[in-house]
């Protein structure tokens, strides 16, 4: 059966993986290809390397960061930030990635999303949403870093990027990101109950107990940063426990 | 790096960056080519694929690539296929109806059933039949909306369920035909690989 993929993601700017809270007071972490092939020997299903500075800053993401954790993984490589156009796609698949990320330059522009899945393919085309909770059982799309709130629901935006051509839907709790508090179940089960494609959770874990909860709220994958970086958890720990808990994982070769 | 090169045929939407870095930790060169003459007497040819069944025939045959490839297959030269570049190889697909594939696989591509997530994004696991020589028993990443749902006449083949069971991968002598991403399936697929270069390599040109 498909398993659930357990995915570390390498927030890179400047070429350096970096960790912080929302984005703010961001420590280094070491380097992303170095980091990235350490967390493949450990069990890794995919690597997600997201520019953090591209939106704020208005620049591409690092292509050559890119090409450098392609040589190192025979994993898949998603790579996000910056993109705003299906040429900034384009020339992020070219340096290496198997997959990309889309999310502010999607919401001011949901064709972006249509065009990524047609010319690249529909398993090429992340998009990546942040969400932030506006009340009971509603959430809010939110972009630029935070920055902006746009007022647009959250279930209904992943609903239309399906629509719109989505092979997967990257989403991350914004009140939960870097807390530690565990993933947003609410948000996961509404969006993962209202599109077909995958959905990965992000934001708030702090162990395999919150992995094993979105598993249960229909995550497909579950991405953390900070936990492995700190290297209190290795991906294997973290498989381990997601197995004893009853999660179907990729275990071959790790045990 | 010495020993033989793998000619990466070029079809424009792919993305061969993780292709040709496979190969090269396999200690193999890799070339990018559509030229179907270089792709014809290649000693060892890949047709990788991501995007659509119609775009994927359309290109390969304004380039006259899809003889090149048809040919190699039918004289059981080293030639390794994967996604959308096994699903190519069939008659038809759901996808793109209408549109005749390459027709060297007697079969119609469908699509995953409703039940699940599509498309299947992760690693699932191949049961490979005894007989093969270069597939095994393993977990593989997948990318796939659609798929074959029977292993050919003439072929051994390795299976995999997601909704429905379906053909993982398929292989005849030096030729193998993927469903999964053996470039992107960890050391696993790089044994998988070397297997394929090590076969491919007692085949004279």
């Amino acid at each position: 059966m498909l398993t659930v993929r357990v995915i570390p993601c390498l927030d890179v700017r400047g070429g350096r993986v970096v960790k912080g809270v929302k984005f703010q007071g961001l420590r280094d972490a070491g380097d992303p290809a170095e980091l990235a092939e350490r967390y493949e020997r450990e069990g890794a299903d995919e690597i997600v390397v997201l520019d953090v500075s591209a939106t704020a800053e208005e620049r591409a993401a690092a292509c050559g960061t890119v090409a450098e954790v392609r040589h190192a993984v025979g994993i898949p490589v998603t790579v996000g930030g910056g993109v705003r156009t299906g040429d900034d796609a384009g020339r992020l698949l070219d340096a290496g990635a198997d997959r990309v990320s889309v999310n502010s330059a999607a919401v001011a522009n949901p064709g972006l999303v249509r065009e990524i899945a047609d010319r690249f393919g529909v398993q090429c085309c992340v998009v990546a949403i942040d969400a932030a909770a506006t009340g009971p059982g509603g959430w809010e799309v939110v972009t630029n870093a935070g920055t902006h709130r746009t007022g647009i629901d959250a279930v209904a935006w992943s609903q239309r990027c399906a629509s719109l051509g989505a092979g997967e839907i990257l989403l991350t709790s914004w009140d939960r990101d870097g807390t530690g508090s565990g993933y947003d179940l609410g948000l996961l089960g509404a969006v993962a109950g209202a599109v077909r494609i995958p959905v990965v959770a992000s934001g708030g874990a702090s162990g395999p107990g919150h992995m094993a909860e979105a598993c249960d709220a229909g995550a497909d994958a579950v991405l953390a940063a900070s936990i492995f970086h700190d290297g209190v958890l290795t991906v294997r720990d973290v498989k381990r426990d997601l197995e004893r808990a009853g999660v179907p994982v990729r275990m071959e070769g790790l045990s | 790096m010495g020993g033989p090169t793998v000619t990466i045929v070029r079809t424009g939407t792919a993305n061969t960056a993780s292709v040709v870095a496979a190969f090269g930790r396999l200690g193999t060169r890799a070339v990018l080519s559509d030229d179907p003459d270089a792709i014809a007497g290649a000693p060892m040819v890949v047709l990788p694929g991501v995007g659509s069944f119609s775009a994927g025939v359309e290109r390969l045959s304004a380039t006259g690539v899809d003889r090149a490839i048809i040919g190699r297959v039918d004289q059981n030269r080293p030639t390794l296929g994967i996604c959308l570049g096994m699903q190519l190889f069939a008659g038809s697909s759901d996808e793109s109806p209408g549109v005749a594939g390459l027709g060297v696989i007697d079969a119609n591509a469908t699509a995953l059933p409703g039940s699940v997530s599509v498309p299947q994004l992760g690693w699932n696991r191949i049961e490979a039949d005894p007989g093969c020589r270069i597939l095994r028993n393993g977990e593989v990443y997948y990318a796939n909306s659609y798929k074959l749902d029977a292993v050919p006449v003439g072929w051994r083949g390795a299976m995999t369920t997601h909704g429905d069971r379906f053909v993982g991968a398929i292989e005849r002598g030096p030729v193998v035909l993927c469903q999964f991403h053996p470039e992107l399936s960890g050391a696993f697929g790089a044994g998988m690989l070397g297997r394929w270069i090590e076969i491919a390599g007692g085949v004279p040109c």
